[in-house]
C-alpha cells in the first residue's frame, strides 16, 4: 500500500470540545446517589439515573441534582423506564428550569457492555452526556467517582465505535465544607452545633494554624528549616494586606464598632422589658 | 396485672410525645440548596419520612415550584405532589408526609399562615413538624435549622377560637407556649459517611471559617434593626387596640361616668321638651356610646411578640460574636 494511502485509527481527543470539557460535583448528587443505591431493590446489582444540571459559560458542566430511574438489566440487554425518566424530568422543571439533563450516572467500577446502550439514550436526549460512575462499592479501597465523555473513534470517514473517556473531576464540596464535614461524616449528631461552640472551634483552629507559621518561620530564620519561597512570598503578602492604620485611628475604629454593638445590646435588652410589660397588659389586666 | 389480648387490642394508642427530630444529612443539603436558590424569595416543600416512637425521622424531602396565587394552578400543584410522591415509592422511598419545611429571611416566620398551615397538615396526620431554615442567618456561618411544630394547648385554644384574657388565663398560656421548638438530630447511612469521610479535603480552614470570621456586620444588623422597629410598631397598634377595648368597657360600668351620661341627657331632655319634641330614653342600651368595644382576640399579638424575641435573640447572639471577634483583634494592636 502506498504511505498515502494510510489510515491511522484515531485515539485520544479529536476535537476542540472534548479536551475542554470539566466537570464539577455537588455534594448533593453524591448523597442522592447513596441513598439511592442503599434503597435499591434486591435483584439489582447498580443503580442508574438522571444528572441534572448546567453547562456554565466556560465550558464546564456543573452537575447539581440527580434523580434515579428504574431499569431492569439483562445479559446483554437493558430496559430502563422511559416514562418515569420524562415524569420526573417534568417535575423537576417545574420547581427550577434552569436545571436541565446534562448526563447520566450509574453506580460501580468502570464502564460496562450496558452503559454503552445507556449512553446512546441519553445521547439522544442532550448533545453531550457526561457519564458519572460512583463506586459504592469500593473496590480500590476508596470510593471512586469518575466522570466519561464518549469520544466517537473514526477510521478514516468511518465510524467505529464510542469510546468512553475520562474527564477531569473537581470535587470540591463547597456545600458540605458550609454545612460542616463533622455533621456530615458522622452516622449520627446528637445536636446542631451553635453558635458560640462553633466560634470557640474555630478560635482554636486558627490559634493552631498561626502557631504553626510562627513555629516554621522561626526555624527557618534559624537554620534549621528548609526556606521555601513561594511560602515566604505567600506570608509577606498577607502580613501586607492588613490595613495600614495608625494605632490611634484603628483605636478609634475599635472603640465605635464596640460602641454600636453595646447600645443594640442595651436595645434589645430594654425591647424584651417592653415585652414582658405587654405580656402583663394582655393577661393580667382584669376587665371590672 | 395482667391485660388480655382483647384488652390491650381495644386500648386506644397513647402517642409518646414527640422528643427529637432526626434528619438525614441529604434532606440537610437539599434544603439548603433549594432555600439557597431562591433566596431572597421564600420557599416551600415537602418532607418524607417515618414517625418511630419519640422520634420523627425525616429521611427525604422534595422542594414545591412557585406557585401564583391563581386557582387554576392550584390543581396542578396537588398534582404536582402526586406525581412526585408515587415516583418516589417507586423507587422505594419512604411515601409517608411528615411535615414541610420553609425558608424564612432574618427569622420573621411565626405567622398566622403558619398556623393555618399546621392545622390544615395536622387534621391528616397525627404528629408533623415544621422545619425552619434561614439563609441569611447562614451566610454568617452558623446552621439556622430549625423544627418547630404548635404545643397541644394552644391548638385547643385556636380551635375554640376563643382569644380573650380571662380564657387565656385560665389556661396559663403566654407568648412563649405557642411554639414547641424540638431539638434536631442528625444522621447519615454508613455508606454516605464513608463517602463524605473521603472527599474531606485536607485544608485545616473551610468555607464555613471564612463564612464566620467576616467583620462586615452592618446590613446584617441593620436589617434585624429595621425589622425589630416594624415589630414594635405593629405591637403598640395592637395594644393601642386592647387598650381601646378597657376604656370603654370601663366607661360603660364606671357608676361615676354612667351618672354623668345621665345628667347630659336630663339636660337634653329638658330642652327637648321645652322645644315640644319626645323626651329621649335616659339608658337606651341601642345608643353607639353605651356599646362596649368587645376585647380583640389577642393572637396577632403573641406572633408580634415571638417575632420581636427571635429578632432580639439574633441581636444579642450576633454581637456577642462580634465581639469575640475584637477582643481576639485588640491585643494584636
Amino acid at each position: 500500500m502506498a504511505a498515502s494511502d494510510r489510515t491511522v485509527l484515531q485515539f485520544g481527543p479529536s476535537s476542540a470540545v472534548t479536551s475542554n470539557i470539566t466537570a464539577k460535583v455537588h455534594p448533593l448528587v453524591i448523597f442522592n446517589i447513596s441513598d439511592c443505591y442503599v434503597r435499591r431493590p434486591d435483584q439489582a446489582e447498580r443503580v442508574i439515573g438522571t444528572l441534572l444540571g448546567s453547562v456554565l459559560p466556560d465550558g464546564t458542566v456543573d452537575i447539581r441534582n440527580s434523580y434515579v430511574v428504574p431499569h431492569n438489566e439483562f445479559s446483554d440487554q437493558v430496559a430502563l423506564d422511559i416514562e418515569y425518566h420524562h415524569t420526573m424530568l417534568k417535575s423537576h422543571l417545574k420547581v427550577n428550569p434552569q436545571e436541565v439533563i446534562v448526563g447520566w450516572f450509574s453506580t460501580g467500577l468502570g464502564v460496562t457492555g450496558g452503559s454503552a446502550l445507556i449512553h446512546e439514550f441519553y445521547c439522544r436526549e442532550v448533545p453531550n452526556p457526561v457519564h458519572l460512575t460512583v463506586d459504592t462499592g469500593f473496590r480500590n479501597g476508596e470510593g471512586t467517582v469518575k466522570a466519561y465523555v464518549s469520544v466517537n473513534l473514526s477510521l478514516g470517514d468511518r465510524q467505529l465505535a464510542a469510546q468512553f473517556q475520562e474527564i477531569p473531576l473537581d470535587l470540591r464540596m463547597i456545600e458540605a465544607e458550609r454545612v460542616g464535614f463533622d455533621i456530615l461524616k458522622s452516622t449520627s449528631v446528637d445536636k446542631l452545633p451553635s453558635d458560640l461552640e462553633g466560634m470557640e472551634v474555630l478560635m482554636e483552629r486558627l490559634l493552631t494554624l498561626i502557631n504553626d507559621i510562627y513555629k516554621y518561620v522561626d526555624d527557618t530564620v534559624e537554620g534549621h528549616a528548609v526556606p521555601d519561597n513561594s511560602v515566604g512570598r505567600i506570608l509577606s503578602e498577607t502580613v501586607a494586606s492588613l490595613p495600614k492604620l495608625s494605632p490611634p485611628a484603628f483605636d478609634k475604629l475599635v472603640n465605635d464598632s464596640l460602641q454600636d454593638q453595646l447600645l443594640l445590646l442595651y436595645l434589645s435588652s430594654i425591647t424584651r422589658t417592653q415585652l414582658s410589660l405587654a405580656e402583663k397588659l394582655n393577661t393580667a389586666a382584669q376587665m371590672p | 396485672m395482667a391485660r388480655s389480648f382483647l384488652q390491650v387490642a381495644a386500648a386506644e394508642e397513647v402517642a409518646p410525645p414527640l422528643r427529637v427530630v432526626q434528619i438525614e444529612g441529604l434532606v440537610m443539603l437539599k434544603i439548603i440548596k433549594h432555600c439557597k436558590e431562591f433566596s431572597p424569595a421564600l420557599v416551600t416543600g415537602q418532607l418524607l419520612g417515618l414517625d418511630v416512637g419519640s422520634v420523627l425521622e425525616v429521611t427525604n424531602c422534595f422542594p414545591f415550584p412557585i406557585q401564583e396565587e391563581d386557582e387554576e394552578i392550584e390543581a396542578d400543584g396537588a398534582n404536582y405532589q402526586l406525581e412526585m410522591m408515587r415516583c418516589l415509592r417507586e423507587v422505594n422511598v419512604d411515601n409517608n408526609t411528615v411535615g414541610w419545611y420553609q425558608s424564612t429571611m432574618l427569622g420573621c416566620f411565626q405567622t398566622a399562615e403558619l398556623i393555618e398551615t399546621f392545622l390544615n397538615y395536622q387534621e391528616n396526620i397525627r404528629r408533623c413538624v415544621c422545619i425552619i431554615y434561614d439563609p441569611s442567618r447562614s451566610n454568617q456561618g452558623a446552621l439556622a435549622f430549625k423544627a418547630l411544630k404548635l404545643s397541644d394547648s394552644f391548638m385547643d385554644l385556636y380551635r375554640s377560637n376563643n382569644f380573650t384574657g380571662e380564657k387565656l388565663r385560665e389556661k396559663n398560656l403566654s407568648w412563649v407556649d405557642i411554639f414547641e421548638e424540638i431539638p434536631v438530630k442528625v444522621s447519615n447511612s454508613a455508606l454516605i459517611s464513608a463517602f463524605m469521610t473521603e472527599l474531606e479535603p485536607d485544608t485545616p480552614v473551610t468555607q464555613r471559617d471564612y463564612d464566620r470570621l467576616q467583620l462586615s456586620s452592618s446590613p446584617f444588623l441593620e436589617r434585624n434593626m429595621e425589622f425589630l422597629i416594624e415589630c414594635m410598631d405593629d405591637l403598640s397598634v395592637e395594644q393601642q387596640k386592647v387598650r381601646a377595648s378597657f376604656s370603654s368597657i370601663f366607661y360603660i360600668h364606671d357608676p361615676f361616668c354612667k351618672l354623668g351620661f345621665v345628667v347630659i341627657f336630663r339636660d337634653e331632655n329638658k330642652a327637648r321638651k321645652a322645644a315640644g319634641e319626645e323626651p329621649l330614653p335616659e339608658e337606651d342600651p341601642s345608643n353607639p356610646i353605651f356599646k362596649p368595644i368587645p376585647e380583640p382576640p389577642r393572637l396577632e399579638s403573641f406572633l408580634i411578640a415571638n417575632r420581636i424575641a427571635n429578632y432580639c435573640n439574633q441581636i444579642n447572639g450576633y454581637v456577642a460574636n462580634l465581639r469575640s471577634h475584637i477582643e481576639c483583634i485588640w491585643p494584636c494592636v
